[in-house]
């Protein structure tokens, strides 16, 4: 397994009453998100176990994309990763985003 | 309709449940992870594999537990069988109309070898003891991963049983079974051959699962509101009459090889049609010929 740890700066803070929330299932070729206020001064920070070694300039490309379609601040993602392809990680980012904030489903 | 089959745990409680009366008891942010699966250098799951709360169901309260699949087959570890061990001990105390156990496990997760084998014993403890209070637990089984193993043994200690044909119900799983005694004896890839074995119509007609539902989880919503003026019943007497009506089944069926044998001697005219049915019409078809 591998840790990694990201942050973002120069997002706008989110509702401090939203309700956490979980997408994903820790499976083979899937992940889990978890998305949740927090108060860390303005970062968004993202936080990654993952049963693939190795992939850290992939999850910051995926990343940076994912913190350019959503400008997030105070708000802490934990992820628990097995193997999934930067595109469900995109998805699944953007579907928790959307459960967190109350988005239309 | 939405299937119950594809639906994530979480999905199915959201669905099943009383709109928005869902309360989590250790939710994700809790993180309290397996022990077990970090030292063998495995991801975990924030939840562990299992999801527990209180809600409403048709306005009464209800404890519930879903377990999810797709976390290593639904398997049982320590935090998730402490889990559902502490729910239904809590059930004691509380007293809800029932207690939903939305099952879908592969039995004891071998990673967590005899702390996964305790768990599941904890648990058939814990559904005695709170059937003996007066409490029903109800099981739900129409997941993709089925319920097998020491889950399946859970099931069968619980009052009753809701199965969609998809849902599937064992003790030892069809790849188990062709490793320990060969293709033979049963092709786990047979899929025809598996659901007629395992799988909710033969369970239903054999008299293990109480009801056969379409794969809509408003379907098993509704078989579930259906149950849960159930009242436990683990008097001696009850526990006879079962070992009678098992005793008396393996009699009639032992010698069998194939469901569609069974399916045949319970009166059913042209058993290979069962599986094409859809849920209704093969309620009609079977009803009153069950074992």
């Amino acid at each position: 397994m591998e840790k990694l740890t990201f942050e973002f700066f120069g997002g706008a803070p989110v509702n401090a009453t939203c309700a956490p929330a979980l997408v994903g299932v820790v499976g083979s070729g899937n992940l889990e998100v978890l998305i949740e206020p927090a108060a860390l001064d303005g970062a968004c920070a993202i936080e990654i176990l993952t049963a693939a070694r190795g992939f850290g300039e992939t999850w910051r490309a995926v990343l940076d994309d994912f913190f350019a379609r959503h400008k997030l601040a105070d708000v802490r993602i934990s992820i628990n990763d097995v193997g999934a392809t930067p595109a469900v990680v995109a998805l699944r980012l953007d579907q928790a985003v959307e459960d967190f904030l109350g988005g239309e489903k | 309709m939405t299937s119950y089959y594809e639906a994530s745990a979480r999905e199915r409680l959201h669905a099943l449940l009383d709109k928005d009366s869902f309360r989590e008891f250790l939710p994700p942010t809790e993180r309290v992870v397996s022990p077990h699966l970090v030292q063998l250098d495995t991801p975990a799951a924030f939840d562990d594999g299992v999801i527990v709360g209180r809600a409403t169901l048709d306005g009464r309260p209800v404890l519930v537990a879903a377990q999810e699949g797709g976390f290593m087959g639904g398997a049982v570890g320590e935090v998730h069988g402490a889990k559902l061990v502490g729910l239904l001990e809590r059930a004691r105390d509380e007293k809800p109309a029932a207690v939903l156990l939305l099952v879908e496990s592969g039995g004891v997760r071998l990673h967590e070898a005899n702390a996964g084998l305790i768990g599941v014993s904890e648990i058939m403890r814990a559904v005695l003891a709170l059937r003996s209070e007066g409490v029903p637990v109800l099981v739900l089984d129409g997941g993709q991963f089925g319920c097998f193993g020491g889950m399946g043994i859970v099931a069968r200690l619980c009052d009753a049983i809701v199965m969609s044909e998809e849902g599937r119900l064992g003790l030892s799983g069809p790849e188990v079974i062709e490793t320990t005694c060969g293709v033979e004896e049963f092709d786990s890839r047979d899929r025809a051959l598996v659901w007629r074995t395992v799988g909710g119509k033969h369970r239903y007609l054999l008299g293990e699962a109480d009801a056969l539902v379409a794969d809509d989880i408003a379907a098993f919503r509704e078989a579930a509101i259906g149950l849960l003026d159930t009242t436990p019943d683990l008097s001696l007497a009850a526990l006879a009459a079962e070992h009678e009506r098992l005793g008396a089944r393996l009699q009639k069926f032992g010698a069998l090889r194939d469901a569609l044998d069974i399916w045949s001697a319970l009166g059913v005219a042209k058993p290979e049609k069962l599986p094409l049915l859809e849920a209704d019409a093969f309620n009609a078809v079977v009803a009153g010929k069950r074992a």
